[in-house]
């Protein structure tokens, strides 16, 4: 294994999109996303 | 081999819920929380995940009623769940994961004379996620300020294959509603099957917008690509064999790279292909079959 340059920026990704998780997760977005998949949706069936 | 055997228990993972024939209906429970990492209609009969793009154009579609009632769901869940993937391993979960990229190389194995894709289509994905996954369905309301969900409505041809066709025929009432609106999808999913069957890839390389998020992150993420410029000879076999017609020996982590390591595993002889995870390369001194690298050639 050989080391090249050591890379930053995907941790500071990483932390970033988690932020966003945690911060949609606290707001009750999981909920709506099973509420959302839960129900058929007539556009995806391309009759709505 | 291995990418395949991965592929197939992913779409099955993706596709479990089997009791759809009984209940007549899709799968209602829990794990419908999760948003798939690859496009995976949730109208599915069998799916057992929600479609991230799904959930997208959703909360987009809910944002403008929400924001006047102070119920402000941006779809951060959505955005961070594929962020961090994105992060992680960059496009990979559409060589390893993306049931609608699995069929796309299956049809491709039908025997046909095979052509290239242009590159500048290539670049098509990008305004269509940015206009039917954010931009119409926030923007485009209705009198009560909902909008639709612009790319399930107009385009998606997962949601046709896998959603529109099958609940038409576990519920035949909705037949009645058959009209314009899915004679067009019905046509977009049959243009794009006949595509695949003559180039690599074309839905994930032109159209889809959950692969444009996905290739935003393909040069930042943990996992990468590399090229020693020493040992390749840039012989194209990389080109030839890969499932997105990437140019490897010019553009490593490329916007199209899906990181399914075929050119690694299985066309390049000189061992000039390897990955690292930030900064930590996995040399190879090996081309495929064992054969001794040619320095140089
Ligand atoms: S129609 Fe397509 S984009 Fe919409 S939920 Fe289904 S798979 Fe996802
Ligand atoms: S580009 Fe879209 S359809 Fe293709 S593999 Fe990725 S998520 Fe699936
Ligand atoms: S460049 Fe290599 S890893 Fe990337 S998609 Fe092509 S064959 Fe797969």
């Amino acid at each position: 294994m050989k080391i090249q340059e050591k890379r930053e920026t995907p941790f500071l990704l990483i932390i970033f999109f988690l932020f966003l998780l945690l911060v949609g997760i606290n707001a009750g977005e999981v909920s709506t996303v099973l509420e959302t998949a839960t129900r058929i949706c007539l556009n995806c069936i391309g009759i709505g | 081999m291995l990418r395949r055997w991965i592929q197939i228990i992913a779409t099955f993972l993706s596709n479990s819920y089997l009791l759809f024939p009984f209940t007549r209906n899709i799968y209602q429970g829990t794990l419908k929380s999760f948003c798939t990492p690859g496009l995976n209609c949730y109208s599915c009969p069998a799916a057992t995940g929600a479609c991230p793009l799904g959930a997208l154009q959703n909360f987009m579609a809910t944002l403008r009623p929400g924001l006047q009632t102070g119920y402000q769901h941006f779809g951060l869940y959505v955005i961070g769940t594929l962020g961090l993937l994105g992060s992680l391993a960059g496009r990979m979960p559409c060589g390893w994961l993306c049931p609608f990229g699995f069929l796309q190389e299956l049809v491709h194995k039908i025997p046909s004379r095979k052509f290239e894709i242009p590159q500048f289509l290539t670049y098509v994905k990008y305004p269509l996620l940015a206009l039917f996954i954010f931009l119409l369905p926030f923007f485009v309301a209705d009198e009560f300020g909902y909008g639709t969900t612009w790319f399930c409505k107009f385009i998606c041809p997962a949601g046709t294959l896998e959603a529109g066709i099958p609940m038409l025929f576990l519920k035949p009432e909705l037949q009645a509603l058959v009209g314009l609106l899915f004679y067009n999808k019905l046509f977009i999913l049959g243009l794009f099957l006949l595509w695949m069957v003559y180039s690599r890839r074309p839905f994930c390389r032109v159209a889809c917008p959950l692969g444009a998020i996905y290739s935003l992150f393909n040069k930042h993420s943990v996992f990468k690509m590399t090229r020693d410029p020493d040992k390749c000879t840039n012989c194209k076999a990389c080109y030839n064999n890969c499932p997105m017609e990437v140019r490897f020996y010019e553009s490593q982590n490329d916007i199209d790279c899906i990181r399914c390591l075929k050119c690694m595993n299985e066309s390049c002889k000189f061992g000039a292909i390897s990955y690292e995870i930030t900064g930590f390369e996995e040399s190879r001194d090996q081309g495929i079959k064992g054969k001794a690298v040619v320095r140089g050639q």
